[in-house]
């Protein structure tokens, strides 16, 4: 895959019609041109038997997994926290609120724990992937690879592929149990919910499809912030700017993108 | 024995249009097999895309570009990736990834596409460090490092491979009057005992017409394609323009009137 582009023009359409046809256009090109790098560099996962590239999957990992632990841990306590609060302030009208458990539990598994892990891991991660990659391209590091016949695709992108696609669901899974946590501490302290009642509720109604939906819906994320920022880092030009451009725009992209996918794909599993 | 093409690099014809405006016209020429080939001229005339075209960093809108018998212009995948391998390529800012050492940078082509040992890969890159004069400078990363000493581990990253043609895009710039002749040393050190094939951009006249075997000089167009003596008294106006902007006489010495 050739990432070194030239300068690329797409005449301006006159007319609200031209103008959609080329919005339309051009976006269907960078889908493309994304799943194309996805794609190469899910087939070069088959290079991480070289000991560089296992090194370099675990310093990834560290690096995205452990070093975004504090903000992870802090979003997923205070997003349990409101969830609880929201639908124990609702049940307890009904005298319901021992269920907050279910509710907390369920929501965090199914969709608010991939979806932060999500959000959280695009902010930090695929930002910070985009402006590296975007430098890379713009000082014509990634020219010089591909000149040297190293393939920035397995060099670059595969590792941090490989990188979030193992520690998305690990850090969803402990958004998971953070979000119950906080949801229990205002159980207790809010609503009255013992303790034990409230782990008893949650662990009742949920089950191991909520919880492997949810992994898997992990991954897919971690794909998605993964192929949209490594591909808008490759896309970058004009310098500072344009880095600055790829950055922004691998962050909008990324978060449509999850919300988008997780519809779908609670709509595949649960309707 | 099988006969080597003595032309290395040929361009037929080749045109190449930038953000609406025509950098290359129709540019044709042959690059010998062991020759310097420098490539002068002002800012923005096309010299360092030129140089891109070779290894298909561009692409040309007409016109083919070979390198021996094959047509890079119009390889991809496995067979550019092999016409690549043939390439040493030192760019302007060095292009060293910022995360690695020194020593690392210029390791990386033997790690990562020879089978070459760890031992093998030390000593060849301690013996490049050294024909550039870093051997010291190894375990620093390029932020620790000056911009000339980032240019010069870029040189031995191209040359570590021992490749059949050295592209230099500005060699010299940015460098002390010193180093910039330790360069060019070398670049003819390569041609006279490695027979390497080197295409030179710069705007460093003094260096053109020290190591060149031949000068082309762009404007959009070849504007002039000569030896370094016929460089010199050559009668295009261009040509002597840029020489007195650099104090070349026609003799090819320094002169300035310094009254």
């Amino acid at each position: 895959m050739i990432l070194t582009r030239e300068p690329e023009t797409f005449p301006k359409s006159p007319g609200i019609i031209g103008r959609m046809g080329r919005w339309l256009l051009l976006s269907s090109r960078e889908i493309g041109r994304a799943s194309m790098l996805l794609l190469e560099a899910l087939l070069a996962i088959r290079f991480v038997i070289h000991r560089r590239s296992r090194d370099q999957v675990v310093e990834q990992m560290y690096s995205y997994g452990i070093k975004s632990l504090s903000v992870v841990t802090i979003v997923a306590v205070f997003t349990g926290m409101i969830l609880a609060l929201q639908t124990g302030i609702e049940l307890r009208k009904f005298n319901q609120e021992v269920n907050i458990g279910t509710a907390v539990m369920v929501s965090m598994l199914r969709e608010m724990g991939p979806f932060m892990t999500g959000l959280i891991m695009s902010a930090c991660v695929g930002s910070s992937m985009a402006a590296l990659l975007g430098t890379m391209t713009v000082s014509e590091e990634i020219a010089a690879m591909e000149i040297m016949s190293i393939s920035p695709v397995q060099y670059l992108v595969m590792p941090r592929l490989l990188a979030m696609m193992l520690i998305m669901p690990a850090l969803s899974f402990y958004t998971c149990i953070m979000g119950v946590i906080g949801g229990g501490v205002v159980g207790m302290t809010q609503l009255d919910v013992a303790w034990a009642n409230y782990i008893d509720n949650a662990t009742r109604y949920a089950d191991n499809k909520d919880l492997f939906v949810g992994l898997f819906k992990a991954v897919l994320f971690g794909m998605i912030i993964t192929a949209v920022s490594c591909h808008e880092g490759f896309r970058a030009s004009q310098g500072a700017v344009g880095v600055g451009r790829a950055t922004r725009k691998s962050v909008i992209e990324s978060f449509l993108l999850i919300l988008i996918v997780g519809y779908f794909v609670t709509r595949l599993f649960y309707f | 024995m099988e006969q080597k093409n003595p032309v290395m690099i040929r361009f037929e014809h080749v045109t190449k249009s930038l953000g609406g405006r025509v950098v290359l016209d129709d540019l044709d020429f042959s690059i010998a097999r062991g020759e310097t080939f420098v490539i002068v001229g002002s800012s923005g005339v096309g010299k360092s895309v030129t140089l891109k075209h070779m290894v298909r960093l561009l692409t040309p809108d007409s016109g083919r570009i070979f390198v021996e018998d094959a047509c890079v212009s119009e390889a991809a995948g496995k067979p550019l990736e092999h016409i690549r391998e043939q390439f040493g390529y030192l760019f302007q800012s060095g292009a060293l990834l910022a995360w690695l050492t020194v020593f690392e940078n210029v390791a990386l082509p033997l790690r990562e596409k020879t089978t070459m040992g760890e031992k093998e890969i030390q000593d060849r890159v301690m013996q490049v460090l050294g024909l550039v004069g870093l051997e010291t400078e190894g375990g620093k990363v390029p932020s620790e490092i000056s911009g000339g000493m980032r240019k010069r581990a870029g040189l031995a990253r191209a040359i570590v491979r021992q490749p059949e043609i050295v592209l230099y895009d500005e060699p010299t710039s940015g460098l002390d009057p010193v180093t910039s002749r330790t360069i060019d040393a070398l670049i003819e050190k390569l041609r006279v005992e490695l027979g390497v094939t080197s295409v030179v951009v710069t705007h460093d006249l003094q260096s053109a017409l020290t190591i060149g075997t031949r000068i082309a000089m762009l404007q959009g167009h070849l504007q002039e394609l000569c030896t370094p003596a016929e460089f010199v008294r050559s009668q295009q106006p261009e040509v002597k323009e840029f020489l007195e902007s650099q104090f070349i006489t026609r003799k090819g010495v320094w002169e300035r009137n310094l009254s």
